[in-house]
């Protein structure tokens, strides 16, 4: 990958001079590069990773496999665009295998989760069937692990 | 009653290793960010941490022939011809050791007759004169200079070449001046070697930390060569184990077998669990290598740009994971520096004369270490050399 891209991916907020420093380069040039990765759509947006399980209780998230119909001219896509731009869906993947659609949902509840799903993504046409799976615990997020290893000691000064 | 009296001479005389000395200092010391210490910062990848659990699983917790694991034996054979273009039989031509230390040390205890010369470049590793004076050689160093990058000259070494001269001793990417060698100039150094008969110990435990996608080449690999160089290698560096101690040296039969009898006589065989950590290291570990270098190539070109930026000079160099600035013109001497800035601005480097007489003026930084310290590391720095230009 894109060494920029790489030295992002690991953390969006590293300055564009300390950028700059790493790739041999000038923090005006970086600046510019991202400007342009942004425009063609390569860089989606910064986020941060959280672990929701302890400062936001209140998000309950479910994968679920949807299986759908393809459609002559436009196969999985005109579907697959239509259930992404529903709020819930966080991110929504075409799979090769037993089912068709990887959809992540987001909700408040349980509860809110399920109605999302049997009122609305259920009922689209062309959606054949569902399979919902509720996330229980997070062991790793965004290649993060949420074990908090304990930093092992190296020598202060060694040869 | 004082012992003193009883130690044996050549290792009485050993000086004190100047590492040694800062470390006791350093250790006294709270929460110091250090760019002094000489391994990798990231923990061993753990596919090869796993093979060692699956290791002591499996209950392989006896010795291993003296040579080592056949099946690491072989990986290492594979691994040096396809990296290194050098061919050897995993029968009779590689040893297993205790980390590439062993593997010096048994190469100079096999070789040295009492006052035998070594030559070897500084600054350089530590143990390299220490090793040669305990194998009852002669340790004679040349020096090296930042103008030519700290790499040593066919020029330099003809002029220390003398009818004792048995074995040339070279370590490049080099520990702490970060320099490498050209092919032209390994070229001209191992015809030296050849004309004047001289064995060559090619410690290359950095060469896997190569940057700006430059050639490592081996001495070894150069025409006429194989048969006068022991070539030594190991994990610690490269696969971030050093605390496996866990490392290698390969060598013709004859000086293979010479070096098999110190080893087994004194050590018997390497850690087996260690050992075969290794060979997953070897078989599964080039993505995580590439990864960490990866990594320390953007932290090297922070941290050369940094320190150019206040005036303390260093080139960028294209191995290893240290830097060796020329804080001169401070005005203070490696020591007053590193004692300055440990106890002012509480980061930790290591003086230049620790590694040898010709590392005066200079420090040794490593930065093996996570950029957010090496950024505050750097800001520190910065206040210093301020403060004493003042």
């Amino acid at each position: 990958m894109d060494e920029l891209l790489h030295l992002l991916r690991q953390n969006a907020r590293t300055s564009n001079e300390n950028l700059a420093r790493e790739l041999n380069s000038t923090p005006t040039a970086v600046a510019e590069r991202i400007a342009r990765l942004e425009e063609e759509g390569v860089i989606l947006g910064y986020q941060a990773v959280i672990d929701v399980q302890r400062r936001a209780a209140d998000v309950v998230t479910a994968v679920v496999e949807v299986k759908i119909t393809p459609e002559r001219g436009g196969g999985f896509d005109r579907l697959a665009n239509r259930i992404a731009k529903f709020a819930e869906v966080q991110s929504c993947y075409l799979m090769s295998g037993g089912y068709d659609l990887l959809v992540i949902v987001e909700g408040r509840t349980l509860q809110e989760i399920a109605m999302f799903i049997s009122e609305k993504l259920a009922t689209i046409k062309g959606v054949l069937s569902t399979a919902t799976r509720f996330r229980l615990k997070t062991y790793k997020e965004n290649g993060i692990s949420l074990m908090r290893d304990e930093k092992h000691e190296r020598l202060a000064v060694a040869p | 009653m004082t012992l003193k009296n009883h130690v044996a001479n050549h290792v009485r005389d050993i000086p004190k290793s100047g590492i040694r000395e800062f470390f006791d200092i350093v250790a006294q010391e709270k929460d110091v960010i250090s760019l002094g210490v000489g391994e990798p910062d990231f923990d061993t990848p753990w596919h090869i941490r796993e093979a060692a659990i699956y290791s002591l699983e499996q209950g392989r917790t006896h010795y291993t022939s003296n040579l080592g694991l056949p099946a690491l034996r072989g990986a290492i054979c594979n691994y040096v011809q396809r990296h290194f273009n050098v061919a050897y039989d995993p029968r009779t031509e590689v040893i297993i050791t205790v980390g590439v230390s062993e593997a010096l040390d048994l190469a100079l205890r096999a070789l040295l007759n009492p006052g035998d010369e070594v030559l070897y470049h500084e600054p350089c590793y530590v143990s390299y004169a220490p090793s040669v004076t305990m194998a009852h050689g002669v340790a004679v160093g040349i020096p090296t200079r930042a103008e030519e990058n700290f790499r040593l000259t066919a020029e330099a070494l003809k002029k220390r070449i003398t009818e004792r001269s048995k074995v040339l001793m070279l370590n490049f990417p080099c520990n702490p001046t970060g320099a490498t060698q050209t092919r032209a100039e390994l070229d001209k150094i191992a015809r030296l070697c050849i004309d004047h008969d001289l064995i060559v110990l090619t410690d290359e435990i950095y060469s896997e930390l190569t940057y700006d996608q430059a050639e490592h080449v081996s001495i070894a690999s150069l025409p006429g060569m194989r048969d006068r160089c022991v070539f030594l290698h190991g994990f610690s560096k490269a696969f971030a184990m050093t605390g496996f101690r866990i490392g290698y040296a390969c060598a013709p039969a004859a000086l293979t077998d010479a070096m098999m009898k110190i080893h087994q006589y004194a050590i018997l065989c390497a850690n087996t669990m260690a050992q075969d950590a290794a060979i997953e290291a070897l078989e599964h570990g080039a993505r995580e290598v590439a990864n960490m270098r990866r990594e320390y190539e953007h932290r090297r070109n922070y941290i050369v740009r940094a320190f150019n930026e206040l005036g303390l000079p260093c080139f960028q160099p294209v191995g290893a994971f240290y830097i060796f600035p020329n804080i001169t013109s401070t005005g203070l001497t490696s020591r007053e520096f590193s004692l300055g800035l440990l106890e002012r601005k509480k980061v930790a480097c290591v003086p230049g004369p620790a590694f040898g007489p010709s590392g005066e003026g200079f420090v040794r930084c490593c930065y093996a270490t996570s950029l957010d310290q090496i950024n505050i590391a750097m800001e520190r720095i910065g206040e210093f050399v301020q403060e004493a230009r003042k």
